[in-house]
Protein backbone atom coordinates (compact mmCIF):
# COMPACT_ATOMS: atom_id res chain seq x y z
CA UNK A 1 0.00 0.00 0.00
CA UNK A 2 2.70 2.36 0.56
CA UNK A 3 3.73 1.98 -3.02
CA UNK A 4 0.91 4.14 -3.73
CA UNK A 5 3.38 7.09 -2.60
CA UNK A 6 5.12 8.82 -4.88
CA UNK A 7 5.78 8.34 -8.85
CA UNK A 8 8.73 5.36 -8.56
CA UNK A 9 7.96 3.23 -5.42
CA UNK A 10 10.77 1.94 -3.72
CA UNK A 11 9.49 0.27 -1.00
CA UNK A 12 6.05 -0.76 -0.93
CA UNK A 13 5.38 -2.11 2.57
CA UNK A 14 6.10 -0.08 5.31
CA UNK A 15 4.64 -0.09 9.08
CA UNK A 16 3.55 2.93 8.21
CA UNK A 17 1.94 2.18 5.21
CA UNK A 18 -1.67 3.92 5.97
CA UNK A 19 0.42 7.09 5.67
CA UNK A 20 -0.66 6.31 2.06
CA UNK A 21 -4.45 6.03 2.06
CA UNK A 22 -4.12 9.06 5.14
CA UNK A 23 -2.88 11.19 2.30
CA UNK A 24 -5.31 9.84 -0.51
CA UNK A 25 -8.27 11.37 1.46
CA UNK A 26 -6.36 14.41 2.36
CA UNK A 27 -4.56 13.81 5.19
CA UNK A 28 -0.69 14.66 6.32
CA UNK A 29 0.09 12.63 8.68
CA UNK A 30 3.18 12.42 11.29
CA UNK A 31 3.01 9.92 14.18
CA UNK A 32 3.04 10.49 18.06
CA UNK A 33 4.45 7.46 20.05
CA UNK A 34 1.57 6.36 22.28
CA UNK A 35 4.56 5.57 25.26
CA UNK A 36 6.05 8.66 25.72
CA UNK A 37 4.65 10.96 23.19
CA UNK A 38 7.02 11.17 20.94
CA UNK A 39 6.01 13.73 18.01
CA UNK A 40 8.06 13.40 14.57
CA UNK A 41 7.70 14.04 11.05
CA UNK A 42 7.67 11.66 8.44
CA UNK A 43 5.64 9.14 10.75
CA UNK A 44 7.98 6.50 12.38
CA UNK A 45 6.36 2.92 13.81
CA UNK A 46 9.03 3.05 16.66
CA UNK A 47 10.17 5.41 19.41
CA UNK A 48 13.89 5.71 19.12
CA UNK A 49 13.36 7.64 22.56
CA UNK A 50 11.11 4.67 24.36
CA UNK A 51 12.19 1.61 21.92
CA UNK A 52 8.04 1.78 21.93
CA UNK A 53 6.23 0.06 18.51
CA UNK A 54 3.14 1.08 19.53
CA UNK A 55 2.30 4.66 17.56
CA UNK A 56 -0.58 6.27 16.15
CA UNK A 57 -1.21 9.18 13.44
CA UNK A 58 -1.55 12.63 13.90
CA UNK A 59 -2.43 14.87 11.49
CA UNK A 60 -0.11 17.75 10.07
CA UNK A 61 -1.41 20.87 8.87
CA UNK A 62 1.52 20.95 6.24
CA UNK A 63 1.92 24.65 6.70
CA UNK A 64 5.58 25.88 6.52
CA UNK A 65 8.42 27.47 5.11
CA UNK A 66 10.73 26.80 2.48
CA UNK A 67 13.62 25.44 3.94
CA UNK A 68 15.64 24.86 0.52
CA UNK A 69 14.93 23.75 -3.14
CA UNK A 70 16.14 22.57 -6.37
CA UNK A 71 15.02 22.81 -9.99
CA UNK A 72 16.07 19.18 -11.60
CA UNK A 73 16.81 18.94 -15.79
CA UNK A 74 18.51 15.55 -15.53
CA UNK A 75 16.16 13.07 -13.72
CA UNK A 76 16.94 9.85 -12.72
CA UNK A 77 15.35 6.70 -14.13
CA UNK A 78 11.30 6.89 -13.98
CA UNK A 79 11.29 10.38 -13.49
CA UNK A 80 12.77 11.74 -17.12
CA UNK A 81 9.18 12.82 -18.80
CA UNK A 82 8.64 15.66 -15.56
CA UNK A 83 11.89 17.93 -16.08
CA UNK A 84 12.48 20.17 -15.29
CA UNK A 85 10.60 19.66 -11.78
CA UNK A 86 11.44 21.35 -9.05
CA UNK A 87 11.94 19.62 -5.26
CA UNK A 88 11.46 21.87 -2.51
CA UNK A 89 12.16 21.13 1.29
CA UNK A 90 9.86 22.56 3.75
CA UNK A 91 10.64 23.20 7.31
CA UNK A 92 6.86 22.22 9.11
CA UNK A 93 5.67 25.28 11.83
CA UNK A 94 4.53 21.62 13.49
CA UNK A 95 7.90 20.25 12.91
CA UNK A 96 9.91 17.76 10.86
CA UNK A 97 10.37 18.57 7.14
CA UNK A 98 9.64 17.01 3.97
CA UNK A 99 10.60 17.07 0.26
CA UNK A 100 7.83 17.39 -2.05
CA UNK A 101 7.11 18.68 -5.50
CA UNK A 102 7.07 22.64 -6.38
CA UNK A 103 3.15 22.90 -7.52
CA UNK A 104 1.67 25.19 -10.15
CA UNK A 105 1.10 28.46 -7.51
CA UNK A 106 4.61 28.98 -7.18
CA UNK A 107 6.90 29.34 -10.38
CA UNK A 108 10.18 27.88 -9.66
CA UNK A 109 11.80 31.35 -10.77
CA UNK A 110 9.48 32.88 -7.82
CA UNK A 111 11.17 30.45 -4.86
CA UNK A 112 12.67 31.42 -2.06
CA UNK A 113 14.63 30.39 1.19
CA UNK A 114 12.05 31.34 3.87
CA UNK A 115 9.17 31.47 1.96
CA UNK A 116 5.85 30.81 3.90
CA UNK A 117 4.20 27.28 1.99
CA UNK A 118 1.42 25.22 2.41
CA UNK A 119 1.53 21.21 1.63
CA UNK A 120 -1.30 20.08 -0.35
CA UNK A 121 -2.18 16.27 -0.80
CA UNK A 122 -2.74 15.48 -4.13
CA UNK A 123 -3.48 11.84 -6.14
CA UNK A 124 -2.48 11.76 -10.10
CA UNK A 125 -5.36 11.49 -11.97
CA UNK A 126 -3.34 10.29 -14.85
CA UNK A 127 -2.67 6.88 -13.41
CA UNK A 128 -4.38 3.90 -13.04
CA UNK A 129 -3.12 2.65 -10.39
CA UNK A 130 -3.61 4.74 -7.06
CA UNK A 131 -0.75 7.27 -7.22
CA UNK A 132 -0.64 9.70 -4.31
CA UNK A 133 1.65 12.27 -3.23
CA UNK A 134 1.83 16.42 -2.31
CA UNK A 135 3.18 19.77 -4.20
CA UNK A 136 4.30 22.68 -2.32
CA UNK A 137 1.41 25.97 -3.07
CA UNK A 138 1.48 29.47 -1.53
CA UNK A 139 0.57 29.70 1.82
CA UNK A 140 -3.36 29.69 2.40
CA UNK A 141 -3.55 27.11 -0.68
CA UNK A 142 -6.84 25.36 0.41
CA UNK A 143 -7.95 22.13 -1.52
CA UNK A 144 -10.57 19.21 -1.18
CA UNK A 145 -10.33 18.46 2.65
CA UNK A 146 -9.08 22.18 4.24
CA UNK A 147 -6.34 22.18 6.47
CA UNK A 148 -6.87 22.38 9.90
CA UNK A 149 -5.11 23.12 13.01
CA UNK A 150 -2.98 19.34 14.75
CA UNK A 151 -6.14 19.16 17.57
CA UNK A 152 -4.12 17.31 21.20
CA UNK A 153 -6.02 13.63 19.78
CA UNK A 154 -5.74 12.87 16.35
CA UNK A 155 -9.14 12.27 14.22
CA UNK A 156 -11.01 9.44 16.09
CA UNK A 157 -12.68 8.35 12.56
CA UNK A 158 -11.55 8.76 9.30
CA UNK A 159 -14.21 9.72 6.42
CA UNK A 160 -12.43 9.19 3.24
CA UNK A 161 -13.24 10.19 -0.18
CA UNK A 162 -13.93 13.60 1.23
CA UNK A 163 -11.93 15.50 -0.66
CA UNK A 164 -12.05 16.45 -4.62
CA UNK A 165 -8.26 15.55 -5.97
CA UNK A 166 -6.88 18.39 -8.44
CA UNK A 167 -4.36 16.93 -11.00
CA UNK A 168 -1.35 18.54 -11.05
CA UNK A 169 2.32 18.37 -12.32
CA UNK A 170 5.48 19.54 -10.90
CA UNK A 171 6.21 23.28 -11.91
CA UNK A 172 7.97 23.31 -15.06
CA UNK B 1 51.47 4.06 20.14
CA UNK B 2 53.35 2.64 16.76
CA UNK B 3 52.76 4.60 13.38
CA UNK B 4 51.49 2.78 10.19
CA UNK B 5 53.56 3.94 7.22
CA UNK B 6 52.83 4.38 3.67
CA UNK B 7 55.21 2.15 1.73
CA UNK B 8 53.82 2.14 -2.03
CA UNK B 9 51.27 3.48 -4.21
CA UNK B 10 49.60 3.10 -7.45
CA UNK B 11 47.43 4.52 -9.42
CA UNK B 12 45.49 3.58 -12.97
CA UNK B 13 44.24 5.91 -15.92
CA UNK B 14 40.87 6.99 -14.78
CA UNK B 15 37.86 7.78 -17.64
CA UNK B 16 35.87 5.54 -19.55
CA UNK B 17 37.52 2.44 -19.38
CA UNK B 18 35.66 -0.18 -21.73
CA UNK B 19 38.85 -1.80 -22.35
CA UNK B 20 38.94 -3.49 -18.77
CA UNK B 21 37.36 -5.37 -16.51
CA UNK B 22 37.17 -4.47 -12.53
CA UNK B 23 40.04 -6.59 -11.79
CA UNK B 24 41.94 -5.70 -14.47
CA UNK B 25 41.69 -2.13 -13.15
CA UNK B 26 42.86 -3.28 -10.15
CA UNK B 27 45.46 -5.21 -11.14
CA UNK B 28 47.47 -1.84 -12.71
CA UNK B 29 47.06 0.50 -9.57
CA UNK B 30 48.61 -2.78 -7.89
CA UNK B 31 51.69 -3.42 -10.21
CA UNK B 32 52.39 -0.23 -9.80
CA UNK B 33 52.25 0.08 -5.82
CA UNK B 34 54.15 -2.97 -5.73
CA UNK B 35 56.81 -1.68 -8.40
CA UNK B 36 56.56 1.39 -5.81
CA UNK B 37 57.33 -0.45 -2.50
CA UNK B 38 60.10 -2.03 -1.09
CA UNK B 39 58.77 -5.40 -0.83
CA UNK B 40 57.93 -8.31 -2.73
CA UNK B 41 54.50 -9.24 -2.86
CA UNK B 42 54.88 -12.21 -0.95
CA UNK B 43 55.61 -9.88 2.00
CA UNK B 44 51.49 -8.83 1.65
CA UNK B 45 49.43 -10.87 4.02
CA UNK B 46 45.75 -8.97 3.29
CA UNK B 47 44.24 -6.58 1.09
CA UNK B 48 41.55 -4.46 1.84
CA UNK B 49 39.28 -3.36 -1.34
CA UNK B 50 36.97 0.00 -1.28
CA UNK B 51 34.26 -0.64 -3.68
CA UNK B 52 30.53 -0.49 -4.30
CA UNK B 53 28.81 -3.29 -4.94
CA UNK B 54 25.76 -2.45 -6.85
CA UNK B 55 27.89 -0.72 -10.01
CA UNK B 56 29.48 -3.86 -10.77
CA UNK B 57 27.67 -7.37 -12.50
CA UNK B 58 30.16 -9.27 -10.51
CA UNK B 59 29.16 -9.73 -6.99
CA UNK B 60 31.54 -10.00 -4.36
CA UNK B 61 34.37 -8.33 -6.08
CA UNK B 62 36.76 -9.01 -3.43
CA UNK B 63 37.55 -12.14 -3.88
CA UNK B 64 37.98 -11.59 -7.98
CA UNK B 65 40.28 -9.37 -7.53
CA UNK B 66 42.23 -11.23 -4.57
CA UNK B 67 41.80 -14.44 -7.08
CA UNK B 68 43.09 -11.86 -10.17
CA UNK B 69 46.20 -10.54 -8.02
CA UNK B 70 47.33 -13.92 -7.14
CA UNK B 71 47.04 -13.24 -3.44
CA UNK B 72 44.74 -16.13 -2.78
CA UNK B 73 44.96 -17.49 0.21
CA UNK B 74 45.91 -14.14 2.05
CA UNK B 75 42.62 -12.37 3.75
CA UNK B 76 41.08 -10.03 1.97
CA UNK B 77 37.14 -8.11 2.76
CA UNK B 78 35.73 -5.16 1.52
CA UNK B 79 34.83 -1.98 2.59
CA UNK B 80 31.46 -0.08 1.52
CA UNK B 81 30.72 3.34 2.87
CA UNK B 82 29.19 4.85 -0.63
CA UNK B 83 31.53 7.22 -2.35
CA UNK B 84 34.06 6.87 0.94
CA UNK B 85 34.74 2.87 0.81
CA UNK B 86 38.13 3.80 -0.41
CA UNK B 87 38.88 5.65 3.07
CA UNK B 88 37.01 3.13 4.63
CA UNK B 89 39.38 0.67 3.22
CA UNK B 90 42.42 2.42 4.22
CA UNK B 91 41.04 2.97 7.51
CA UNK B 92 40.44 -1.14 8.56
CA UNK B 93 44.18 -1.77 7.23
CA UNK B 94 45.42 1.13 9.37
CA UNK B 95 42.61 -0.75 11.84
CA UNK B 96 44.53 -4.22 11.25
CA UNK B 97 48.13 -3.13 11.28
CA UNK B 98 47.69 -1.05 14.69
CA UNK B 99 46.35 -4.16 15.90
CA UNK B 100 49.40 -6.57 15.38
CA UNK B 101 46.95 -9.17 13.59
CA UNK B 102 48.92 -7.79 10.02
CA UNK B 103 51.62 -6.66 9.03
CA UNK B 104 51.86 -5.08 5.38
CA UNK B 105 48.20 -4.47 4.00
CA UNK B 106 47.64 -3.66 0.33
CA UNK B 107 44.57 -1.53 0.02
CA UNK B 108 42.74 -1.09 -3.60
CA UNK B 109 39.66 1.36 -4.24
CA UNK B 110 38.32 0.52 -7.73
CA UNK B 111 35.07 1.57 -9.39
CA UNK B 112 33.82 -0.05 -12.81
CA UNK B 113 30.94 2.63 -13.30
CA UNK B 114 29.80 3.19 -16.76
CA UNK B 115 28.53 -0.58 -17.30
CA UNK B 116 25.24 1.36 -16.42
CA UNK B 117 23.92 4.48 -18.33
CA UNK B 118 23.92 7.95 -16.83
CA UNK B 119 19.97 7.89 -15.77
CA UNK B 120 20.55 4.41 -14.40
CA UNK B 121 23.22 5.95 -12.49
CA UNK B 122 21.49 8.98 -11.39
CA UNK B 123 18.52 6.26 -10.14
CA UNK B 124 21.25 4.65 -8.42
CA UNK B 125 22.89 7.58 -6.64
CA UNK B 126 20.21 9.50 -5.85
CA UNK B 127 18.99 6.82 -3.61
CA UNK B 128 21.84 7.25 -1.20
CA UNK B 129 19.36 10.06 0.10
CA UNK B 130 16.10 8.27 2.08
CA UNK B 131 14.18 6.19 -0.17
CA UNK B 132 10.83 5.57 1.71
CA UNK B 133 10.72 9.70 1.71
CA UNK B 134 12.75 11.59 -0.78
CA UNK B 135 13.75 9.44 -4.11
CA UNK B 136 10.35 8.85 -4.41
CA UNK B 137 10.04 12.18 -5.77
CA UNK B 138 12.85 11.84 -8.43
CA UNK B 139 15.87 13.19 -6.36
CA UNK B 140 19.17 13.11 -7.67
CA UNK B 141 22.69 13.37 -5.98
CA UNK B 142 23.30 16.78 -7.92
CA UNK B 143 19.95 17.66 -6.57
CA UNK B 144 20.57 17.08 -2.82
CA UNK B 145 23.84 18.89 -3.27
CA UNK B 146 22.63 21.43 -4.99
CA UNK B 147 20.28 22.30 -2.46
CA UNK B 148 23.36 22.72 -0.29
CA UNK B 149 24.18 25.26 -2.20
CA UNK B 150 21.46 26.62 -2.43
CA UNK B 151 21.07 27.09 0.99
CA UNK B 152 25.02 28.12 1.16
CA UNK B 153 24.06 30.99 -1.52
CA UNK B 154 21.06 32.14 0.38
CA UNK B 155 22.70 32.02 4.16
CA UNK B 156 26.51 33.48 3.19
CA UNK B 157 26.03 34.77 -0.10
CA UNK B 158 28.36 32.59 -1.68
CA UNK B 159 28.35 33.46 -5.33
CA UNK B 160 27.71 31.18 -8.62
CA UNK B 161 30.95 32.71 -9.75
CA UNK B 162 32.25 31.31 -6.98
CA UNK B 163 31.11 27.83 -7.15
CA UNK B 164 32.10 27.86 -10.54
CA UNK B 165 35.88 29.15 -9.64
CA UNK B 166 36.17 25.59 -7.91
CA UNK B 167 35.64 24.18 -11.31
CA UNK B 168 38.18 26.40 -13.22
CA UNK B 169 40.88 25.73 -10.48
CA UNK B 170 40.16 21.72 -10.36
CA UNK B 171 40.31 21.37 -14.08
CA UNK B 172 43.57 23.30 -14.50
CA UNK B 173 45.13 21.07 -12.21
CA UNK B 174 43.91 18.00 -13.57
CA UNK B 175 45.35 19.38 -17.01
CA UNK B 176 48.93 18.51 -15.16
CA UNK B 177 47.65 15.05 -14.01
CA UNK B 178 48.07 12.41 -17.05
CA UNK B 179 45.90 9.99 -15.08
CA UNK B 180 42.76 12.49 -14.82
CA UNK B 181 39.73 12.00 -17.04
CA UNK B 182 39.31 15.82 -18.45
CA UNK B 183 42.81 17.09 -19.51
CA UNK B 184 41.96 20.20 -20.71
CA UNK B 185 41.70 23.54 -18.47
CA UNK B 186 38.38 25.35 -19.08
CA UNK B 187 37.62 28.87 -18.58
CA UNK B 188 34.84 30.57 -16.58
CA UNK B 189 32.29 31.85 -19.32
CA UNK B 190 32.65 28.42 -20.14
CA UNK B 191 31.62 26.78 -17.10
CA UNK B 192 28.65 29.35 -16.84
CA UNK B 193 27.60 28.55 -20.21
CA UNK B 194 26.81 24.43 -19.56
CA UNK B 195 23.99 22.74 -19.53
CA UNK B 196 21.92 22.79 -16.30
CA UNK B 197 21.28 19.90 -14.25
CA UNK B 198 20.09 20.89 -11.03
CA UNK B 199 19.66 24.33 -10.34
CA UNK B 200 22.19 26.06 -9.10
CA UNK B 201 24.32 23.66 -10.28
CA UNK B 202 25.20 22.84 -14.29
CA UNK B 203 27.50 20.25 -15.89
CA UNK B 204 30.38 22.11 -14.62
CA UNK B 205 29.41 21.80 -11.11
CA UNK B 206 29.89 18.52 -11.12
CA UNK B 207 32.10 15.20 -11.26
CA UNK B 208 32.02 12.79 -14.01
CA UNK B 209 31.35 8.80 -13.36
CA UNK B 210 34.54 6.91 -14.37
CA UNK B 211 36.02 3.60 -14.07
CA UNK B 212 39.62 3.50 -12.21
CA UNK B 213 41.46 1.95 -9.34
CA UNK B 214 44.18 3.35 -7.36
CA UNK B 215 46.27 1.46 -4.41
CA UNK B 216 48.28 1.90 -1.40
CA UNK B 217 50.46 -0.63 0.53
CA UNK B 218 50.41 0.19 4.29
CA UNK B 219 52.67 -1.47 6.79
CA UNK B 220 53.72 -1.60 10.26
CA UNK B 221 56.32 0.97 11.91
CA UNK B 222 59.47 -1.42 12.09
CA UNK B 223 58.74 -2.71 8.14
CA UNK B 224 58.21 1.14 7.06
CA UNK B 225 61.34 2.21 8.80
CA UNK B 226 63.75 -0.88 8.19
CA UNK B 227 62.22 -1.02 4.39
CA UNK B 228 61.07 2.68 3.44
CA UNK B 229 64.05 4.60 4.26
CA UNK B 230 62.96 8.92 3.36
CA UNK B 231 59.83 7.81 1.05
CA UNK B 232 57.77 6.36 3.32
CA UNK B 233 54.69 8.66 4.48
CA UNK B 234 53.04 8.28 8.12
CA UNK B 235 49.08 7.98 8.17
CA UNK B 236 49.39 9.43 11.63
CA UNK B 237 45.71 10.85 11.95
CA UNK B 238 42.55 8.94 11.09
CA UNK B 239 38.74 10.44 11.58
CA UNK B 240 35.57 8.95 11.15
CA UNK B 241 32.11 10.37 11.69
CA UNK B 242 28.80 9.88 10.32
CA UNK B 243 25.18 12.11 9.93
CA UNK B 244 21.64 11.40 9.40
CA UNK B 245 20.80 9.70 5.96
CA UNK B 246 18.33 11.78 5.32
CA UNK B 247 19.41 15.34 4.82
CA UNK B 248 16.32 16.87 5.71
CA UNK B 249 17.53 15.81 9.57
CA UNK B 250 20.37 18.09 9.74
CA UNK B 251 20.17 21.16 11.94
CA UNK B 252 21.26 23.24 8.74
CA UNK B 253 22.41 22.52 4.90
CA UNK B 254 25.49 24.60 4.85
CA UNK B 255 28.22 21.89 6.03
CA UNK B 256 28.83 18.75 7.22
CA UNK B 257 29.17 17.88 10.22
CA UNK B 258 30.35 14.53 9.66
CA UNK B 259 33.43 16.29 7.97
CA UNK B 260 33.62 18.41 10.96
CA UNK B 261 33.85 15.83 13.42
CA UNK B 262 36.33 13.67 11.23
CA UNK B 263 38.67 16.41 11.11
CA UNK B 264 38.68 17.15 14.77
CA UNK B 265 39.49 13.67 15.67
CA UNK B 266 41.88 13.55 12.82
CA UNK B 267 44.00 16.49 13.91
CA UNK B 268 44.24 15.55 17.52
CA UNK B 269 45.14 12.11 17.03
CA UNK B 270 48.50 13.98 14.40
CA UNK B 271 48.58 16.27 16.75
CA UNK B 272 48.15 18.90 14.30
CA UNK B 273 45.79 21.72 13.42
CA UNK B 274 44.12 23.10 10.08
CA UNK B 275 47.39 26.02 10.37
CA UNK B 276 49.69 22.69 9.85
CA UNK B 277 48.16 21.56 6.75
CA UNK B 278 49.97 22.56 3.71
CA UNK B 279 48.04 20.26 1.07
CA UNK B 280 44.38 18.82 0.83
CA UNK B 281 43.01 16.48 -1.15
CA UNK B 282 38.90 17.16 -0.16
CA UNK B 283 35.72 15.89 -1.67
CA UNK B 284 34.52 17.76 -4.77
CA UNK B 285 32.19 16.07 -5.96
CA UNK B 286 29.91 19.34 -6.74
CA UNK B 287 31.96 22.77 -6.65
CA UNK B 288 29.77 23.35 -3.49
CA UNK B 289 31.27 20.54 -1.20
CA UNK B 290 35.00 21.77 -1.71
CA UNK B 291 33.46 25.15 -0.61
CA UNK B 292 31.92 23.38 2.19
CA UNK B 293 35.07 21.73 2.71
CA UNK B 294 37.09 24.62 3.17
CA UNK B 295 35.01 25.54 6.21
CA UNK B 296 34.52 22.16 7.72
CA UNK B 297 38.27 21.58 7.74
CA UNK B 298 38.71 24.99 9.32
CA UNK B 299 40.74 26.54 6.39
CA UNK B 300 38.76 29.22 6.50
CA UNK B 301 35.84 30.25 8.84
CA UNK B 302 31.97 29.52 8.74
CA UNK B 303 30.81 30.65 5.64
CA UNK B 304 33.78 32.28 4.03
CA UNK B 305 34.84 29.31 1.71
CA UNK B 306 33.45 31.59 -1.44
CA UNK B 307 35.56 34.32 -0.15
CA UNK B 308 38.78 31.49 0.19
CA UNK B 309 38.32 30.45 -3.36
CA UNK B 310 37.73 33.85 -4.97
CA UNK B 311 40.78 35.04 -3.29
CA UNK B 312 42.39 31.84 -4.53
CA UNK B 313 43.85 30.86 -1.33
CA UNK B 314 43.63 27.39 -1.93
CA UNK B 315 45.51 27.64 -4.89
CA UNK B 316 49.80 26.39 -4.23
CA UNK B 317 51.11 29.56 -2.95
CA UNK B 318 48.03 31.17 -2.71
CA UNK B 319 48.47 31.91 0.99
CA UNK B 320 46.25 28.82 2.06
CA UNK B 321 46.21 25.52 1.53
CA UNK B 322 46.82 24.11 -1.75
CA UNK B 323 43.53 21.76 -2.52
CA UNK B 324 42.88 19.26 -5.11
CA UNK B 325 46.34 19.89 -7.22
CA UNK B 326 45.53 16.68 -8.74
CA UNK B 327 42.29 18.07 -10.43
CA UNK B 328 39.97 16.67 -7.57
CA UNK B 329 37.45 14.25 -8.04
CA UNK B 330 36.09 17.25 -10.93
CA UNK B 331 38.54 16.70 -13.26
CA UNK B 332 39.99 13.40 -12.53
CA UNK B 333 36.50 11.86 -12.62
CA UNK B 334 34.95 9.76 -9.18
CA UNK B 335 35.40 6.43 -9.74
CA UNK B 336 33.49 6.18 -6.05
CA UNK B 337 35.49 3.19 -4.75
CA UNK B 338 38.83 4.62 -6.15
CA UNK B 339 38.54 8.01 -5.35
CA UNK B 340 39.51 7.61 -1.49
CA UNK B 341 42.45 5.53 -2.29
CA UNK B 342 43.15 8.22 -5.14
CA UNK B 343 43.67 10.97 -2.87
CA UNK B 344 45.89 9.08 -0.09
CA UNK B 345 48.19 8.78 -3.71
CA UNK B 346 48.24 11.90 -4.31
CA UNK B 347 49.03 13.31 -0.47
CA UNK B 348 52.10 10.69 -0.63
CA UNK B 349 53.24 12.01 -4.22
CA UNK B 350 53.27 15.53 -2.71
CA UNK B 351 54.89 14.60 0.78
CA UNK B 352 57.84 12.72 -0.72
CA UNK B 353 57.74 15.65 -3.12
CA UNK B 354 57.66 13.45 -6.08
CA UNK B 355 54.22 15.25 -7.43
CA UNK B 356 55.86 16.91 -10.24
CA UNK B 357 54.80 19.83 -12.24
CA UNK B 358 51.87 20.31 -9.58
CA UNK B 359 54.50 19.76 -6.46
CA UNK B 360 53.54 21.84 -3.75
CA UNK B 361 56.70 23.72 -2.16
CA UNK B 362 57.38 22.66 1.32
CA UNK B 363 54.31 19.98 1.67
CA UNK B 364 55.32 17.99 4.90
CA UNK B 365 51.73 17.66 6.39
CA UNK B 366 48.69 16.48 4.08
CA UNK B 367 45.60 15.52 4.36
CA UNK B 368 42.34 13.64 2.58
CA UNK B 369 38.96 14.39 3.36
CA UNK B 370 36.63 11.29 1.56
CA UNK B 371 32.96 12.04 1.74
CA UNK B 372 30.07 9.14 1.54
CA UNK B 373 26.64 9.97 0.05
CA UNK B 374 25.46 13.60 1.12
CA UNK B 375 27.61 13.67 3.90
CA UNK B 376 26.47 10.31 5.66
CA UNK B 377 30.04 9.59 5.91
CA UNK B 378 33.18 11.49 5.93
CA UNK B 379 36.81 10.41 6.62
CA UNK B 380 39.67 12.61 7.16
CA UNK B 381 43.08 11.17 7.13
CA UNK B 382 46.22 13.46 8.14
CA UNK B 383 49.50 12.14 6.53
CA UNK B 384 52.97 13.48 7.97
CA UNK B 385 56.32 13.24 5.58
CA UNK B 386 58.68 12.84 9.13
Amino acid sequence: MFSWFGKVSFVPFSKVQDFAVHLKDGRLMGSRCKSCGYQTFPPRADCPECLSGEFEFVEYTGAGKVFTFSTISAAPTGFEDLVPYTVVVVDLHEGGRLLGWLGASISAEEVRIGMDVQTVPRIDESSEDIKVFYTIERAGTTWGKAPRPTSAEPPASSSPGTRTAVPVTPTR
Amino acid sequence: MSRVGVIGIGHGKFGRRSDATVQELAFEAFREALHDAPIPKSEIDATVIGAVPEYHKQRSVAGVIQEYLGLTPTPTWLTEVACASGSAAIRTAWMAIRSGMHKVVAVIGCQKMTELSTPEILALMGRVGEVQWESVFGTTFPAYYAMFANAHMHSYGTTRDQLLQVAVKNHFYGARNPNALFQKPITLEKARASEPVASPFCVYDCCANADGAACVILADEFRARSLGGDRVVWLDGVGCATASMSVLKRPNLTGLPSAEQAARQAYQMAEVSARDIKVAEVHDCFTIAEIMAYEDLGFCEKGQGGRYIEERKPYPDGGGVAVNVDGGLKAKGHPIGATGVSMACEIVKQLRGEAGIRQVSGADVGLTHNVGGIGQYCFVHVFRRN
